[in-house]
């Protein structure tokens, strides 16, 4: 059963690695952000099932931190684009 | 009985894993950035709903389940609103 | 070879694929965002070595904190409008730079994969010391931390004050005393401040969790103290509240509240338990909650003001 978990993990970040190599590659700025909501989502996935499935005490807590990070990254990379239309900011 | 919860979780994380492979798929093969956008949000959160699902009836303790849903709920908020801000900076048009 | 492994091995590949991805990235946006990837990869790692407190630290600050922090220098500097390719070295330098990269990681290497089997280390020496004078915490890192180094962890706040000083010195000299400049623009979008109501309260119950569960489980001063930067931040930009003035009298106060209240419990350990640093057996526990919830003040308003960046006046230089 851990191991089917663990298997599940790592499709998962199979799938966030191959999502991240064309939003990373794409012609626009704006596929960054979506690289860190795709991080967001995966990686907590990722942390849930590694957290069911071994015996390391914690690692909720890092899910439940990454999933307070990954907005605040995706709201502060939108705000330093935004700023680039907008004459406002340092 | 055991059996079939080790049943329902295997069903639910399998799916949501099939859910987070399609949102990649959108990602990779859809034309334009709204539309790859959409990819992203729709399925990575059923990929992750259904991923918590399947995970829920593991946790010895109800404390943990509840850390899990609390995980699941923080999600479906950003994940909601970020949609929102990334859509209209796409819509206000970028280089 | 086990599924474990073979996810190990893929792991691996995957970071240092991210990592030579953050070095040959044409524009700085990209090279941020690909550091952040690195950062939570990173995390994935210490997870599977069985280190969930460094793997949060690396997830808050390295991923989070310092991506925004890099990534807001950047704009101020108009570095994203910058070719990075303009700056070219010499083939000369490029293969000396190369070369000595790839000497310093042999012979890395080498060490690592020559250690004896059980490698020397100083852990359990480190958890027996900490268990006695650090009475009653189950998390054995938080023990060495506050109690086997308190002084060395005293110091890294008084190394965070220092930056904070130095980021500040940074500013316009007829911008000294003002606060720094927003973070974003002055109406932000609805969802921004919908997101922002709902998430930092939360974020900030969330952070005060995992600074307070540091001591028996995973968490600690630092991790709490970085996600309440974070959610901090979070309410700055949905414009909630605004940032406060750097001469602000509680600013300063909260600034060196931590590493002050640190050194006091560490002197009077010096006349009521014997030594410098010393606590005494049966207030140990309380003391370093209440050190610890002074760092975390301390930490969460440097990282703030650390990506907040120097003040701002309109109209200075």
């Amino acid at each position: 059963m851990n191991d089917i978990l663990l298997t599940a993990a790592g499709l998962i970040v199979f799938a966030v690695a191959l999502g991240l190599a064309r939003v990373l590659r794409g012609a626009d700025d704006i596929d960054g952000l979506m690289a860190a909501q795709l991080l967001g989502s995966g990686g907590i996935g990722t942390l849930l099932l590694i957290a069911s499935a071994t015996s390391v005490p914690g690692v909720g807590d890092v899910a439940l931190g990454l999933a307070l990070l990954a907005p605040f990254a995706t709201i502060a990379f939108i705000n330093v684009l935004e700023s680039d239309d907008a004459e406002a900011g340092p | 009985m055991s059996t079939a919860i080790d049943a329902f979780t295997i069903v639910c994380v399998a799916a949501g894993v099939f859910f987070y492979v399609a949102g990649t798929v959108g990602l990779l093969r859809f034309p334009d950035s709204p539309s790859r956008l959409h990819a992203l949000t729709k399925a990575d959160n059923l990929g992750l709903g259904l991923v918590a699902l399947g995970l829920l009836p593991r946790e010895p303790s109800v404390l943990g389940a509840l850390k899990i849903v609390v995980i699941w709920a923080l999600v479906m908020l950003s994940g909601a609103s970020t949609a929102q801000l990334i859509g209209r900076v796409l819509r206000r048009g970028r280089r | 070879m086990s599924i474990q492994t073979f996810l190990d091995i893929a792991l691996a590949l995957l970071v240092i694929g991210v990592a030579v991805w953050t070095i040959v990235a044409r524009d700085l946006f990209v090279a941020v965002v690909a550091y952040v990837v690195y950062g939570l990869f990173l995390a994935l790692v210490w997870i599977r070595m069985y280190a969930p407190d460094v793997a949060l630290t690396e997830a808050a600050v390295g991923g989070g904190v310092t991506g925004v922090l890099l990534v807001a220098a950047g704009k101020r500097l108009d570095m994203s409008a910058i070719d990075i390719d303009r700056q070219k070295p010499s083939t000369t330098l490029a293969i000396l730079a190369a070369g000595c990269s790839i000497l310093l990681a042999g012979v890395l290497m080498i060490v690592i994969l020559s250690l004896p089997a059980p490698a020397p280390t100083l852990a359990p020496q480190a958890a027996a010391a900490a268990s006695g004078p650090g009475a009653g915490l189950g998390n054995p890192i938080t023990a060495v931390l506050m109690s086997y180094r308190s002084f060395d962890t005293m110091l890294e706040k008084v190394v965070l004050i220092l930056a904070v000083v130095g980021v500040w010195s940074v500013g316009a000299d007829q911008a000294w005393g003002a606060a720094p400049a927003p973070f974003g623009p002055d109406r932000p979008y609805d969802a921004l401040v919908f997101l922002a109501k709902a998430l930092a309260p939360v974020g900030a119950i969330i952070g005060f969790h995992i600074f307070w569960t540091g001591a028996d489980a995973p968490g600690g001063a630092f991790q709490g103290g970085a996600l309440l930067a974070a959610m901090w931040m979070v309410a700055l930009m949905g414009r909630l509240i605004e940032l406060p003035r750097i001469d602000a009298r509680w600013l300063r106060l909260a600034l060196v509240a931590g590493p002050a209240v640190f050194l006091a419990v560490g002197i009077a350990g010096a006349m009521l338990a014997g030594s410098f640093f010393a606590y005494p057996s049966a207030f140990a526990k309380p003391l370093i909650l209440s050190i610890e919830a002074f760092m975390v003040l301390s930490i969460a308003v440097a990282l703030t003001m650390l990506v907040a960046g120097p003040p701002y006046r309109k109209g200075a230089p």
